[in-house]
């Protein structure tokens, strides 16, 4: 096999996604396996990007890492005894083990055959959709950069886009006001 | 130098952005100040806020802005930020309204000692206070949807922000508890109807053909059919489901039966200054955002350049019914409290049931006297509620107790108090010369003159069943004897500012305010009828 920079990037992500995914199972401490579980959501970004998906990338990186994973970190703050775990494994071992073999087989046996049948080539096949769609100009269809430029500009989506953050700012103190303990 | 364009669209959120510093500067001073002195966060909260409003009132561009001279005359102009907002008289005087209100609930909030007296506390009211006041003006879904919920989490936040005490004793706990109750049923069915509500406003996008800004759905709905509108969906059934999913949203917001079920078990869980904002502020915003939209979106045919269909006969049939059903059921309800909260829930039941007569005489009438109506009850109405709650707030700190029972005396113990409180009583009765009797005056004449009068029957019907509760509670106060008689309750600071200032408004807004505000608020429900063309 051909050794291609795109090879490399893809060996490098998967190593982190699949690395970090087992090192969340594996870690006894909670806040450990989140900062773990960023990486590996990470990676899947990284995996976006090589099938030119760019616009998925970014929502990844936001809404996973930016969002839910930070999200789970100030849960784990706030709440009493999680932080470390003393059991790793619990009793239902042998179902999950048979759940995630079956899960491979069919990720194995469904979606190869369909990856043989479009050709493999990914990023022939977005080149195809990206040349079908410029032949298509009365299509709308809307850029990232378009997306970006309605947020901010004054005639688009600025002032519900800035009072979201105030709205956050709002529902962040709150949750740390009604989670923590009052001092004494 | 900013260009005018830049300038006008500044000044349409003024009173935003002066409530973002002043939240910030609360959260700052939290931090600063030694512990002894953090009171003070909550009269930078109030009278910052007392600031805004007066601000609001004199600076922000409308038609008859006292001050500057770029009056905004054309619809067009008025739709500002690309039209998220509409910075007209309408969205004017709710904004005052709310602005003024939130201030004196901050400085409420500095004297339930239950608060722990937490700078947060005000922030968040001030930010709920930021959704309020842009709810007053928003003119487009997605505006609409993040005003409604920034007023709507943040209120879930403070309805259970009573924290277990660190000294362990059974009343404080028991507080506790059930604030923290009423604020989990709050969120649990204030999501659920928001997601009712985003369902209604994702159908009602499509069904328009892709427009968000409501004046533009108004418009396509109208002209459906003719050139340029030819995808816009006027089948009966979906929009009528749309229109119902909206309703549903807005009935949560203002507690109309039968989407009320939250509302005394909310109200009397939450810290009372909350109850209060929630009374108040929510309900004033959510009224001037649901006047906006349905005259907005399901327009009068009159009021459109090419009508070729028009809803509103609909919505004109659904809020008379909701308004009988509301004030009848609300009524009927408060007749059994024996707990002060729950009674005031069960009235502002009844007093959204009266207001929602108001919306249903709007789209029959041009003269704009039912916008006018609800405009000039909202603002009667915060006022007193924020009377009534001052004066439930210190008989709660002095005797434990939100029993009506125990009120026994209350004239003896505190003669001042006891006024106030008849006074806030005998407003909402309808009584004069408190300001209560005026709007509801304004809101039967309304009814009348667009063709409702039996809606203004079972009104005034209605008016009469309640005066029996709101008459209970005076007699309880003045002629029951209590075993506390002579022990006198404690007016702490700033609570003289509070019953003083409100007690003052529904006094001169009964009196000799009537014509200025009644003048005003018909400019704004005049304003509500421009549509773009």
């Amino acid at each position: 096999m051909e050794l291609t920079w795109e090879l490399v990037a893809f060996l490098g992500f998967a190593v982190m996604t699949l690395g970090s995914g087992l090192m969340v199972v594996t870690s006894s401490n909670l806040f450990h396996s989140v900062l773990f579980l960023m990486t590996s959501l990470f990676g899947v970004a990284g995996l976006f990007v090589l099938l030119v998906a760019p616009f998925l990338a970014a929502i990844q990186v936001l809404v996973y890492i930016g969002a839910i994973a930070v999200l789970m970190l100030f849960v784990i703050m706030l709440t009493r005894q999680v932080m470390s775990r003393p059991e790793l494994y619990n009793q239902q071992m042998a179902g999950a083990l048979v759940a995630a073999a079956i899960l491979f087989l069919a990720l194995l046996f469904v979606l190869t055959p369909l990856a043989d049948e479009i050709g493999g080539d990914v990023a022939q096949v977005n080149a195809e959709v990206i040349a079908e769609a410029d032949d298509a100009p009365d299509v709308d269809y809307i850029t990232v950069e378009e997306l970006g430029r309605a947020f901010v500009t004054r005639n688009g989506f600025v002032l519900p886009f800035e009072v979201t953050s105030i709205l956050l700012t709002a529902a962040m103190i709150g949750a740390i006001v009604v989670a923590r303990e009052d001092e004494a | 130098m900013i260009s005018a364009e830049l300038a006008n669209n500044l000044l349409a959120v003024a009173p935003e952005i002066l409530l973002t510093l002043v939240a910030l500067v609360v959260i700052l001073a939290d931090l600063y100040l030694p512990a002894e002195n953090k009171r003070i966060t909550g009269y930078i909260a109030g009278l910052g806020l007392f600031g805004i409003a007066i601000a609001t009132l004199i600076l922000v561009p409308a038609n008859q802005s006292l001050v500057l001279d770029n009056t905004l005359d054309t619809v067009e102009e008025q739709l500002l930020w690309g039209g998220m907002i509409r910075s007209d008289d309408l969205a004017r005087i709710f904004r005052v309204m709310v602005i003024f209100t939130g201030g004196l609930t901050c400085l409420m909030g500095m004297g339930d000692r239950r608060l722990n007296y937490k700078a947060e506390f005000y922030a968040i009211i001030v930010i709920a206070t930021i959704g309020a006041s842009l709810l007053s003006a928003a003119a487009d879904l997605v505006m609409i949807f993040i005003a409604l919920e920034t007023v709507s989490i943040s209120l879930y936040i403070l309805s259970g922000f009573i924290r277990l005490p660190v000294t362990p004793g059974q009343e404080a706990e028991q507080f506790a508890m059930r604030s923290a109750e009423s604020g989990l049923k709050y969120f649990l069915f204030g999501s659920f109807t928001s997601a009712f509500f985003l369902y209604g406003l994702t159908l009602i996008y499509g069904f328009s053909g892709g427009h968000t800004n409501i004046y533009e759905i108004g418009q396509a709905f109208g002209a459906a059919g003719t050139e340029g509108f030819e995808n816009v969906v006027t089948d009966t059934i979906p929009l009528l489901f749309a229109l119902l999913m909206v309703t549903v949203g807005f009935g949560f917001k203002i507690s109309a039966v039968p989407f009320h079920f939250w509302t005394p078990d909310v109200y009397e869980g939450a810290p009372t200054p909350v109850t209060s904002y929630i009374s108040t502020v929510s309900k004033a915003a959510s009224f001037a955002v649901l006047v906006r939209f349905m005259l907005a979106v399901f327009s009068p045919e009159e009021l459109l350049d090419v009508a070729t269909s028009s809803y509103s006969e609909w919505w004109v049939q659904l809020f008379a019914i909701l308004s009988v059903v509301t004030m009848t059921l609300g009524n009927l309800l408060a007749l059994v409290q024996r707990n002060i909260k729950r009674l005031i829930a069960y009235s502002s039941i009844a007093q959204a049931g009266y207001t929602l007569m108001g919306v249903a005489a709007i789209a029959t009438t041009q003269a704009g006297d039912g916008a006018a109506s609800v405009a000039f009850y909202m603002f009667m109405y915060v006022f007193t509620n924020t009377l009534l709650f001052a004066v439930v707030i210190l008989f709660t700190n002095a005797t434990n107790s939100e029993t009506i029972a125990d009120m026994a005396g209350l004239s003896r113990r505190s003669p001042w108090l006891a006024l106030a409180m008849t006074l806030a009583l005998l407003s909402l009765a309808g009584i004069p010369p408190a300001a209560g009797f005026v709007g509801k005056f304004l809101l039967f004449r309304a009814a009348v003159d667009s063709g409702l009068t039996w809606l203004a029957m079972i009104g005034v019907l209605n008016a009469i069943v309640a005066l029996y509760y709101y008459l209970v509670v005076v007699k309880v106060m003045y002629v029951d004897r209590s075993e506390d008689d002579d022990v006198p309750i404690n007016i702490p600071n700033p609570y003289p500012l509070v019953i003083g200032t409100s007690a003052a408004a529904v006094v001169l807004l009964g009196t000799f305010l009537i014509t200025p505000l009644n003048s005003w608020a018909e400019a704004a429900g005049l304003d509500l009828f421009r549509l773009i063309s």
